[in-house]
């Protein structure tokens, strides 16, 4: 029953997904935090120089670092796992001869690469105190639009390669893709405008680290759900394939 | 004089593609509810709002920024 097969495999993908979360959110506590409390330091410091009021509070510091932080990290496994599964349920038995963990890694890097590397490298990851807020409708649009570009250009990229690979060879066909892709998206980051509010004073070591911090946080994301969903669709999938296990001891020969 | 050969493990198969008819509707459905989640998760009370005031901003303020999305 094939719609059934897509269920469990939706299941899996966020279930994966959720676990992925997990480990993305240690990476983020310990990585990431540290980064985002020594911005608000700076932020909150600007703001006394320049007599600024005490806001009140909507969510404590507390909170945010922890239940709000693990709230948006989590969300955004399950919310990324269940459309990787999807996309998986596609691409699996299409794209190559990989079966369901190949087909699974690829996907999960392509998804890192597509939906955070690409946006990434052109509107990259900011802490707090930098950013105008009152640009942050014309950023946002901007920052999805590198998203969905990734993600459309990464596709188009796989369509071209299978339509050239009988051809020119499946070698040959990749190389072509992947150099359109990066072709495609660097014209992208040409055309589209740049985005530069760091504040004058905010050190540029904080800027650096936070930046490396969110990055890490997405490759153990991406990473820890490719292997861990892969390892769901196949037992899914295929659930006659084990490690072969040697029968014990060597086989006697018999003498002639 | 008999001589014992191991059996050669047989590559896995390219596995059978699931019908593009059986995902769809899976994938527009749960796709769409997936792409709202993240919109909360990113974008929700900032550059636009589906409903008043900051509470969800505030809430998921350190995931967004680490996520990498704009924030404030």
């Amino acid at each position: 029953m094939n719609s059934a097969t897509v269920r469990t495999l939706l299941v899996r993908g966020m279930l994966a997904g959720l676990g992925a979360g997990l480990l993305a959110l240690v990476a983020a506590y310990l990585l990431g935090e540290p980064r985002v409390d020594s911005a608000i330091a700076l932020e909150e410091g600007h703001s006394h120089a320049h007599g600024g009021g005490h806001e009140v509070e909507v969510v404590s510091r507390g909170l945010q670092s922890t239940a709000g932080l693990a709230t948006g990290v989590l969300l955004y496994g399950v919310a990324f796992g269940g459309i990787v599964a999807l996309a998986f349920c596609f691409a699996l038995g299409r794209v190559g001869r990989f079966g369901p963990r190949a087909t699974a890694a690829l996907l999960a890097g392509a998804g890192l690469l597509a939906v955070y590397v690409v946006p990434f490298l052109k509107y990259p990851a900011n802490p707090p105190a930098v950013g105008d807020p009152d640009t942050i409708g014309k950023r946002t649009a901007l920052y999805g639009l590198m998203m969905l570009l990734g993600v459309l250009l990464a596709v188009a990229a796989v369509i071209l390669g299978k339509r050239l690979a009988p051809r020119l060879g499946n070698w040959y066909a990749s190389v072509i893709a992947a150099a359109g892709f990066i072709l495609a998206v660097g014209l992208a980051y040409a055309f589209l405008p740049a985005v530069n509010e760091v504040p004058a004073g905010f050190p540029g070591t904080l800027l650096w680290q936070f930046r490396l911090a969110s990055l890490a946080i997405q490759v153990v994301l991406w990473t820890a759900f490719g292997l861990l969903f892969g390892h769901l669709a196949e037992r899914h999938l295929d659930p006659l394939s084990r490690p072969v296990r040697s029968s014990a001891g060597s086989v006697p020969v018999s003498s002639g | 004089m008999a001589q014992s050969v191991a059996p050669p493990t047989t590559g896995a198969d390219t596995p059978a593609a699931l019908p593009i008819r059986a995902i769809l509707p899976w994938a527009v459905f749960f796709g769409v509810l997936m792409l709202v989640l993240l919109y909360f998760v990113g974008a929700e009370q900032g550059a636009t709002s589906v409903f008043s005031g900051t509470d969800v901003h505030e809430w998921v303020h350190d995931g967004r920024h680490l996520l990498g999305f704009p924030c404030h």
